[in-house]
């Protein structure tokens, strides 16, 4: 066995290490995981995306205090025991709303920045995976989450994305109904979408997490040239107290300190939100209780979600699910088809540059489109082509980084 | 024969280990099934002789609407309507064929308009081309029983129906 020091103070430091190495933890987490200096404010993102999700997981725990998963109950038990018997319930409400429409913007936002600066090259292809496999179950936690009040757009919600299972032409309704466990949403439907909520996708995102940081500790973290650092050497300068001519600062404290300021001001905005502005997150039509032979005049889903149904809605049933799921899978592929070794930011990078900005500037058309009743036939025409362009952004972009010329770094 | 051993006792642990996993995934499968009592929950009656002429009625069978328009004298007949008592009546599925949303009726003009995404269907559940809705509204099964209608229980003008590819 291993040699224990008999003088060492219990839970002292040194107990610690020699029971489960805190020191080579601390190092290889924290004091000795070196980050570039060369960053800005977006590399705070996903410090800001973990405590949102921390914000999320302790407002849901008090929120299942008094929520009743049943068809009968369900309504009542968010609507009225939450928002107005249990004391302080409106504010976990909020505080979940708001956090599930907000989580997605910075979501969004992490994401460009990662196109923007091409970490997703080679050597950081599982970090861009992972963060995928990440993003697929964020967007099943926000769906299932929909669900649980059982309003009027929780139910018709579920009917239509349950719908989309049976494959258009393929009418595979046997696979709806089993999805279902009802031939429409019902209780059994309720408390099973309760259960992913609450315990499968949050067990799965939690993994995902640790993997997504498992995948960024070896290539490290991109920096705003994309350049290629020394990390020996710069951690050795760092630790000979050479700090200002080091090229990289260690994670915790240094590192975490900027995160913090950025999530103050984050978390600013996000408070303003939930106690002055929370009614963005809070569908009126979800304060319907659901009813199974009323369609809503008209139903869209919640703001993140509005760019992939714009795609789906402009074609026939299986050109559209086809043009669905493309849109969905596509950006899994990207480190896959930008064919230049460049790992460089936007700007420096030729057409890349005006790919990026036409690919942003079509999602928020095709956002701002989804969000309009399909009755207008102008808009409708702008949603077709926006999601045409979408689909041909992929192939424009092997043809574009096929020809991108080769950035020779040093200097 | 220390190896064959070793690939023997592996092959064993891998094949129970195996079937245990196809075992649990099926009452995994299984447990998400319909319960039969909500697959049971069958058939539902509708008494037309009170149906007003251009007016829809909206039933419930199985926790779906049922569309039941009473057909006026001006509407076009179709292949798709149900006779009963001397009068035509379009009796379909609710549901747009789409992505499943209720269409609403639009007396005027006599046409079924899906607000989600758009779809239209005539007054025979007909849907016009061009648009979302892949197929017409689908007819459920149904027995004629002298002015009522029995849904879940297939009758003779259904089958009919049925073989002449019409129900949806």
């Amino acid at each position: 066995m291993a040699h224990f020091d008999e003088n060492a103070k219990p839970f002292s430091n040194k107990w610690l290490d020699e029971r489960i190495g805190l020191n080579t933890l601390k190092r290889v987490l924290n004091t000795e995981y070196w980050i570039p200096k060369d960053i800005n404010f977006l590399w705070a993102m996903g410090m800001v995306l973990a405590a949102t999700f921390g914000i999320l997981v302790i407002s849901g725990i008090f929120l299942l205090m008094y929520y009743k998963p049943d068809a009968d109950l369900a309504f009542d038990s968010v609507n009225y025991t939450i928002m107005s018997e249990v004391g302080f319930g409106w504010l976990w409400r909020h505080v979940h709303g708001v956090g599930a429409s907000i989580v997605f913007l910075i979501i969004y936002i992490h994401m460009f920045t990662g196109i923007y600066y091409g970490s997703y090259k080679r050597g950081r292809e599982l970090i861009w995976l992972s963060g995928m496999g990440l993003f697929v179950a964020f967007s099943a936690e926000a769906f299932s989450g929909y669900m649980l009040p059982w309003g009027q757009m929780s139910y018709w919600a579920g009917m239509v994305i349950t719908n989309l299972f049976s494959g258009g032409s393929l009418e595979a309704y046997g696979l709806v109904e089993w999805i279902r466990g009802d031939y429409v949403p019902g209780d059994a439907y309720l408390t099973r979408f309760f259960m992913l909520h609450v315990l499968l996708i949050p067990l799965a995102i939690i993994g995902l997490i640790v993997l997504h940081f498992g995948t960024l500790r070896l290539p490290h973290v991109n920096n705003q040239e994309g350049a290629e650092i020394d990390f020996d050497e710069a951690a050795s300068l760092w630790k000979a107290g050479k700090r200002k001519e080091s090229k990289v600062i260690p994670f915790s404290p240094v590192f975490l300190s900027k995160d913090i300021f950025v999530m103050g001001v984050y978390f600013i905005l996000f408070f303003y939100l939930v106690f002055y502005h929370f009614d963005f997150a809070m569908d009126p039509v979800n304060f319907d209780p659901a009813n199974g032979l009323k369609t809503p005049a008209h139903i869209y889903p919640e703001w993140y979600f509005l760019w992939s149904y714009e795609i789906l809605r402009p074609f026939s049933k299986d050109v559209g699910l086809i043009a669905f799921g493309i849109a969905q899978a596509a950006f899994v592929f990207l480190p896959f088809i930008d064919r230049s070794p460049n790992v460089a930011p936007a700007h420096k990078r030729g057409l890349f540059q005006i790919w990026f900005w036409v690919l942003l500037i079509d999602m928020i058309v095709l956002t701002a489109m989804g969000k309009l009743p399909p009755t207008d036939p102008t808009f409708a025409f702008i949603g077709l082509v926006s999601a045409i362009l979408f689909l041909c952004m992929g192939p424009i972009l092997v043809v574009i980084t096929m020809f991108e010329k080769k950035i020779e770094k040093g200097a | 024969m220390e190896k064959e051993r070793r690939d023997f006792m592996g092959l064993s642990l891998g094949l129970f280990t195996a079937a245990g996993s196809i075992g649990a995934l099926y009452a995994m499968k299984r447990t998400w099934d319909p319960l039969p009592s909500v697959k049971a929950a069958g058939f539902t009656t509708i008494e037309l002789a009170n149906a007003k002429p251009n007016e829809l009625v909206v039933e419930k069978w199985r926790g779906k609407p049922i569309f039941v328009l009473k057909k006026s004298a001006d509407m076009e007949a179709n292949d798709r309507d149900v006779i009963v008592g001397g009068d035509r009546f379009h009796i379909s599925i609710g549901l747009c064929t789409h992505l499943g949303c209720i269409p609403a009726y639009e007396k005027d003009n006599h046409e079924f308009f899906c607000a989600c995404h758009g779809g239209r269907f005539n007054a025979s559940g007909i849907n016009e081309p061009g648009l979302p809705p892949p197929s017409p509204l689908e007819i459920p099964p149904f027995k004629i029983n002298g002015t009522q209608l029995v849904l879940g229980e297939e009758g003779p003008e259904y089958k009919k129906m049925k073989i002449d590819n019409l129900i949806a």
